[in-house]
């Protein structure tokens, strides 16, 4: 049973990640620099909460106590939460967001090409779906490190700053703990710290190439696996769940 | 137990849902895209397999109540549709008359097999596909965004007619 209680958690990782970065995006609807970005950062978030829905319906299957993507989505509080804290920060500006996106992005496709060999086969056909969508995600969010990076002075400048202050939230994503120890040894998931020697060759193709300068190692922020969070996630959640909590088990 | 003399044959289940127009890309049905993935005959209850384009697209839910809707008319009365994820839908699996019907529709299919697509980290090393312009077939085209009206769809403008259109992306 413990072997199921580790799927499951490792399941919310990933459903998580999906539901928070795709509520962030979500929250640009309306708000955006240009009708063409406002339809695909929508685009990016509805590939988001998609995936969410596959990842976290799977998750109250394995635990097996009734609750669905819904329920798991919709119920739980901040420190239930397993999302890494990358995803979780603000939108900033719109080199921020893109940022964020291309920190993610690259990260979260090479993670869904190692899960799409997952010996999980319900794992593996929800990762093979995913990296087909997060293929577009990166190839967008790289092309805007570039528009910005190499741009104008001001472009410049915020996109530098943003590559700089959510840098301190990427050292989380390759650090494994006995959750993904446990993957790793069932051949479920990928040892997390071999994707970072790809990342980071990416990450620092891309940030030359835009005339940016790749930040240096210093201290990675961490403790969204485990569920401790910056202050950020609470107002996410008061604005996700406030429909269900103020009228429980509203449907429409 | 089943009749067979009273079941209607595949074929013609599938002729019936070849008229059943995609929600979002009306000029194409369901066929055409490649979203039914098998048709088949358990015992007296028919069953149809549909894939999803896109993990979140919202018109998954609505293909497969007009799919239900345009059967039961048929007289189809023992009926279930089945989602399946495996394998990925994918832009290969569009019919050559579906790319026909997109591009007289003014949408651009998809400009090369999903399984030559090389992966992002190689992808971005070489030069971009040439999108063609449905309307005057013109090769001098933008890129205006990576997501269009929907998001199997991208946003391109032709140069020489100036026309903006949706180029249907390979996946």
């Amino acid at each position: 049973m413990a072997e199921q209680t580790t799927l499951f958690e490792y399941l919310l990782r990933l459903g998580d990640n999906a539901l928070i970065l795709g509520h962030r995006l979500s929250e640009w609807c309306g708000h955006s620099p240009a009708l063409e970005e406002d339809l695909a950062l929508s685009n990016v978030a509805l590939d988001l909460i998609g995936q969410t829905q596959l990842w976290l319906n799977l998750a109250g299957e394995i635990e097996g106590k009734g609750r669905d993507a819904d329920k798991l989505a919709y119920l739980r509080d901040a420190r239930e939460f397993r999302n890494v804290l990358l995803v979780e920060q603000p939108n900033g500006d719109f080199a921020a967001t893109m940022a964020r996106q291309f920190y993610f992005d690259a990260w979260h496709y090479l993670l869904l090409r190692e899960l799409s060999g997952s010996k999980d086969g319900r794992i593996a056909e929800i990762a093979a779906k995913g990296l087909k969508e997060v293929t577009y995600h990166l190839e967008r969010s790289r092309d805007w490190v570039l528009r910005l990076g190499d741009g104008t002075e001001e472009s410049h400048r915020r996109m530098q700053a943003a590559i700089d202050d959510l840098w301190m939230f990427t050292g989380e994503l390759f650090e494994s703990d006995e959750v993904d120890e446990a993957m790793v040894r069932e051949g479920i998931g990928p040892d997390l710290a071999a994707l970072h020697e790809p990342w980071l060759g990416l990450v620092r193709a891309t940030l030359e190439e835009a005339t940016l300068t790749v930040p240096q190692p210093g201290w990675a922020q961490r403790g969204g696996k485990r569920g401790i969070h910056s202050e950020h996630l609470g107002y996410i959640l008061a604005d996700l769940q406030f429909l269900q909590r103020a009228y429980p088990n509203a449907t429409w | 137990m089943a009749d067979s003399l009273t079941q209607p044959h595949l074929d013609q289940v599938k002729a019936w849902l070849g008229e059943v127009p995609d929600p979002e890309v009306p000029a194409v049905s369901v066929m055409d895209l490649g979203i039914v993935r098998d048709v088949r005959w358990d015992d007296d209850e028919l069953v149809v397999s549909i894939t999803p384009t896109y993990s979140g697209c919202p018109a998954t839910s609505v293909i497969a109540l007009d799919i239900e809707a345009a059967l039961r008319a048929k007289g189809i009365e023992r009926l279930r549709v089945e989602r399946r994820l495996s394998p990925p839908w994918t832009t290969d699996w569009i019919s050559h008359e579906g790319r026909r019907k997109l591009e007289a529709y003014g949408i651009a299919p998809p400009a090369e097999s999903a399984g030559d697509a090389p992966s992002p980290f190689d992808r971005f090393l070489r030069k971009p596909l040439v999108i063609a312009c449905p309307r005057c077939k013109s090769e001098k085209t933008s890129r205006i965004s990576e997501f269009g009206s929907t998001p199997c769809k991208a946003q391109y403008q032709c140069r020489d007619c100036l026309e903006p259109f949706d180029y249907f992306k390979c996946i």
